[in-house]
């Protein structure tokens, strides 16, 4: 263990440390923008940035030393806080009640901390780039104004899903994320799960069709036997949103671009919500007891006529290693092995 | 080893000697980049045409920058029996000329000559008398312009590879010793003690080392690197080959711009020749010891001259800084292993110490910065060029005695040292000796060692400005101070230079430069602010008549200048009535012009055209309407 001082606060963590895990556990606030827990560090935001033994140094990459003092508040450190937070303003899209991030935002809260004075933003002359925003996923859009270049989606995509399908691309103020020949993400190796949307401290990455739940119902997601957990985001009877659980020992919060995404089907006035039973030719919508009392009758009747390996079931990978026992279950009690599952494929 | 080189050695002296007591007339035509961009191959093919043409026999070679690129194209003959005669600003038509007087006709044309290599020529200049080479001293560049750069046997006849010689013979840390002791510092501008570094990446632990030499020379106006590799890449290899023995490493990369296609040829024949001769290569010169060598060109980003971007660079990914703290390259660089990275200029310097000992090279230059320093003089001084002087000496001495003073008779303003990262020193300081910490005190920096004069029709708004407008294009754009700082540094340097600027502009770009230097991660950020503020430190009244009272004092914002045709000395000719691009000039014969400032674009073409006898259209600045 390492013994240190933030803020004139004593402090004992473990050796590898960084001067920002040191403060959080005080419950000091270092504000910072780039860092993410999820991921590696990469000190480019330069938000964090705190004086230690009288150096200026990245809290979020310095390691701590023992008996170091750490002043997350010298005039030094909290100069550099509010020009970074100032020039990074001046660079960004302020227009926050048409952003979804808006109340949720890292960089409004990092703003409120350091202290942004209209007076000082009005010294500053805008920035702001002119691009148009990449519409071209089907789910999500990338507002190149919004993005602060933490590059918490690049790594992201490298770190947590292996993707690797965006990156930095061009130089000093033109460095913007790009995929690979800077073309749409649709035509980029992106695979669409939303990682990186769910880590962006802005409004550059957010989903297209977004609405704030009114409240969260926690479940497992049904698009595969995988069975990871989820929140389902949902006003009145409508679900919303999907976002992962991050204490699932499943997914540890990570979601595929279905489960993130794909939950429109529920709500979907094509969504079969009745047993149907074909009548001359035509669904006609039946009860429970009645379909399965036909389907019952059906393959009681094929097996006496042609043998009990007649019979065939294929099973979804949507159902749960639950529900795929007990449909083995049911085929080997009609007699038959011929049990298959898409799985497979 | 020494003595396995000797037989090398010998051969490649008498070949050397046989040229200097040539019967036949040397001729040496200066064509390196600098040589070629004014037209060396064509004089060179004039003179070969002509020699034909005359049937006369001599030795036509290609020799690389001496330095003298205010008299490009440099032709040196040497007849038998005769001094070197130096001549400058040879043209095709010129060099044939030459040949038929002096080849042919005995006639020396001292008319045409710089300067001789002894004063035996009384009519032509002693070359070591001569105000711009008294204060010089030649270390890195000691056979730039001399030896051929595609023959390996100049080079040995100069005492080349005498130096790894010996250090072969040598501990690795004996060469460190020897290192240390020279006070040799790291010639890429941090000024870093080269025998310390070596020493840290020879005590790293690894099964293997690189070395790499940086060759990333991105500074504008600055090609002192560029010389060396184009005129003696040969001191480059050696060096590297003592640095490979010294540290453990038997691998090297040249790491050198691809915009350098002349260096990166001489620098593959170079190392070619070597190997051939086992100077480079399995078991150099039957030591054991093996030296592999290879260039990678960059693509052209003054980013990848930083140490871990270049790194980076080589191993094909981007070129972006790391972030403190990471390990030192010394311990951790080029695929995770211990590398040597130094400037061409830095292992240019160590087999002559190696060879010629410590005490000589702290005889050169001043106690903490032994040696010498290799600038790119350039701007508005009557001989630009490539220098080499003792690092101690006074900026006047570069600018007056070197430079031959400010070009036009003008009045000197600024000197800019350190590329686009260094700072504009003003007149007061020119008594400021020349070192790597007098520089980095006084606000600017020794940089690679680029050195731009500027007179008094320069604006310093505006130079600030410029150099600007490059750090905010090589950045990275990793981290927010250097990507966005700059871009909201040079968008206030435009309103000012445009009469928008607003009185708190000065301060808030003074503390906005403090904050980007203390919050960036390399040095391209750290040092991007010194344009603007040693020109605020040093010329802050400029700033001031900008914002203040919408005046450029040097005549150069266009948006605060005006043009104006004094009534009194118009002659009423229409020269500028009718060049006048937009017809912003009225009048008629005998009715003196005047300017419609509505239409006016101020091009300054009625100023270009006004003759001289009447010098009747004014540029002013400050607010026009008062005048009008």
């Amino acid at each position: 263990m390492v013994t240190l001082y933030v803020d004139d606060l004593a402090v004992s963590v473990e050796k590898g440390s960084t001067i920002l895990d040191a403060a959080r556990k005080l419950g000091i606030y270092i504000p910072t923008l780039c860092y993410h827990p999820d991921l590696t560090t990469f000190g480019g935001c330069r938000v964090c940035m705190v004086e230690a033994n009288g150096k200026l140094v990245t809290a979020c990459r310095a390691p701590v030393e023992e008996g170091m003092v750490v002043r997350t508040d010298s005039s030094a450190a909290r100069q550099v806080q509010r020009t970074v937070v100032e020039l990074t303003l001046s660079n960004h899209n302020g227009d926050c009640l048409t952003c979804v991030k808006d109340s949720r935002c890292k960089l409004q809260e990092v703003a409120n901390y350091v202290g942004i004075t209209p007076e000082r933003m009005a010294m500053l002359r805008s920035a702001v780039p002119e691009v148009e925003v990449d519409e071209s996923n089907p789910f999500f859009k990338l507002d190149r104004t919004r993005c602060i270049l933490c590059g918490i989606c690049v790594r992201t995509c490298q770190e947590i899903n292996g993707v690797a399908a965006i990156d930095f691309g061009f130089r000093g103020h033109k460095t913007t994320v790009v995929t690979i020949g800077n073309k749409g993400l649709a035509e980029s190796r992106c695979e669409s799960c939303g990682e990186c949307l769910e880590r962006c401290p802005t409004g550059a990455l957010a989903r297209k069709d977004y609405e704030q739940p009114s409240r969260e119902v926690k479940s497992v997601c049904p698009y595969c036997g995988v069975g990871c957990g989820i929140y389902l985001g949902v006003r009145g009877d409508r679900v919303v949103s999907v976002r992962g659980d991050k204490d699932s020992p499943v997914n540890s919060g990570q979601l595929c671009v279905k489960g993130r995404f794909g939950y429109h089907f529920i709500n979907h006035p094509d969504r079969l919500t009745a047993p149907l039973i074909k009548r001359d030719g035509v669904f006609v919508e039946a009860s429970w007891d009645e379909a399965l009392d036909l389907v019952a009758a059906r393959f009681l009747e094929t097996a006496k006529h042609y043998g009990p390996d007649a019979l065939a079931g294929i099973s979804s990978a949507r159902c749960t290693t639950e529900e795929n026992y007990l449909f083995q279950k049911l085929l080997r009690f009609l007699g038959t092995n011929n049990i298959d599952h898409c799985a497979r494929l | 080893m020494r003595k396995v080189l000797e037989p090398l050695r010998q051969e490649a002296i008498q070949r050397w000697q046989a040229l200097q007591n040539s019967d036949k007339p040397v001729i040496l035509v200066g064509a390196a980049t600098c040589g070629r961009a004014s037209g060396a191959l064509d004089v060179m093919a004039a003179i070969e045409d002509k020699l034909r043409e005359q049937g006369r026999d001599a030795i036509v070679r290609q020799v690389g920058c001496i330095g003298k690129c205010h008299s490009e194209v440099l032709v040196d003959i040497i007849k038998p029996g005769r001094p070197r005669i130096t001549y400058g600003h040879i043209t095709p038509e010129l060099a044939k000329q030459l040949v038929e007087d002096y080849l042919v006709n005995d006639n020396p044309r001292t008319d045409l000559a710089v300067c001789a290599a002894s004063g035996e020529e009384t009519d032509i200049p002693c070359a070591d008398e001569l105000p711009d080479s008294k204060h010089q001293i030649r270390v890195v560049m000691c056979n730039c312009g001399h030896i051929d750069p595609g023959s390996i046997d100049d080079y040995l006849a100069q005492d080349g590879y005498m130096g790894l010689a010996k250090a072969l013979e040598m501990t690795p840390q004996e060469i460190i010793e020897v290192l240390k002791q020279s006070g040799l510092r790291g010639r890429g501008g941090a000024g870093f003690p080269a025998g310390r570094k070596w020493e840290s990446c020879l005590k790293a632990k690894s099964d293997q080392k690189y070395v790499i030499c940086n060759a990333d020379e991105g500074d504008p106006g600055a090609f002192m690197d560029r010389s060396v590799l184009e005129g003696d890449p040969y001191s480059v290899i050696e060096g590297m080959a003592i640095a490979g023995y010294a540290i453990g490493a038997s691998k090297g990369y040249v790491y050198v711009r691809a915009e350098y296609p002349l260096a990166i040829r001489q620098l593959r024949l170079a190392i070619q020749q070597a190997k051939e001769k086992n100077l480079l290569g399995k078991n150099i010169l039957g030591s054991g010891f093996d030296f592999e060598l290879e260039i990678f060109q960059g693509a052209g980003a003054f980013v990848c001259g930083e140490s871990t971007a270049l790194v980076l660079s080589i191993e094909g990914r981007r070129g972006m800084p790391k972030p403190l703290p990471r390990p030192r390259t010394t311990e951790e660089g080029l695929w995770g292993k211990p590398t040597l990275l130094n400037n061409v200029k830095t292992f240019a310097c160590v087999a002559q110490i190696i060879h010629r000992g410590a005490e000589w090279f702290k005889s050169i230059g001043t106690e903490k910065c032994p040696g010498t320093a290799v600038f790119a003089l350039t701007g508005k001084v009557n001989k630009s060029g490539l220098i080499e002087v003792p690092m101690g000496i006074q900026l006047k001495k570069i600018i007056y005695e070197i430079g031959g003073g400010v070009a036009g008779g003008r009045e000197f303003k600024a000197v800019q040292t350190g590329g686009p990262s260094g700072g504009c020193l003003p007149a007061d300081l020119l008594d400021l000796p020349v070192d790597f910490d007098s520089l980095t005190a006084a606000g600017s920096m020794m940089g690679s060692g680029g050195m731009v004069v500027m007179d008094d029709s320069t604006c310093m708004v505006d130079v600030a400005r410029y150099f600007l407008e490059f750090t905010l294009e090589e950045s990275c754009g990793q981290c927010t101070p250097c990507r966005v700082g700059t871009e909201q540094m040079l968008k206030i340097l435009h309103d000012i230079c445009e009469g928008k600027g607003r009185e708190e502009d000065i301060d808030l770009l003074v503390e906005m430069g403090k904050a980007i230097i203390d919050g960036s991660i390399c040095g391209l950020g750290q040092s991007a602010p010194n344009p603007v503020l040693s020109t605020i430190r040093y010329f802050r009244d400029e700033y001031e008549a900008h914002i203040r009272e919408k005046r450029c004092p040097a005549l150069v914002c266009k948006k605060l200048i005006y043009y104006r045709i004094d009534p009194d000395k118009c002659q009423a000719c229409g020269r500028c009535l009718k060049a006048c691009p937009v017809q912003a000039i009225t009048g008629a014969k005998k009715t003196p012009h005047v300017i419609d400032l509505s239409k006016c674009t101020k091009c300054g073409v009625c100023f270009e055209i006004c003759p001289d006898r009447f010098s009747a259209v004014e540029r002013k600045t400050g607010q026009a309407e008062e005048l009008n």
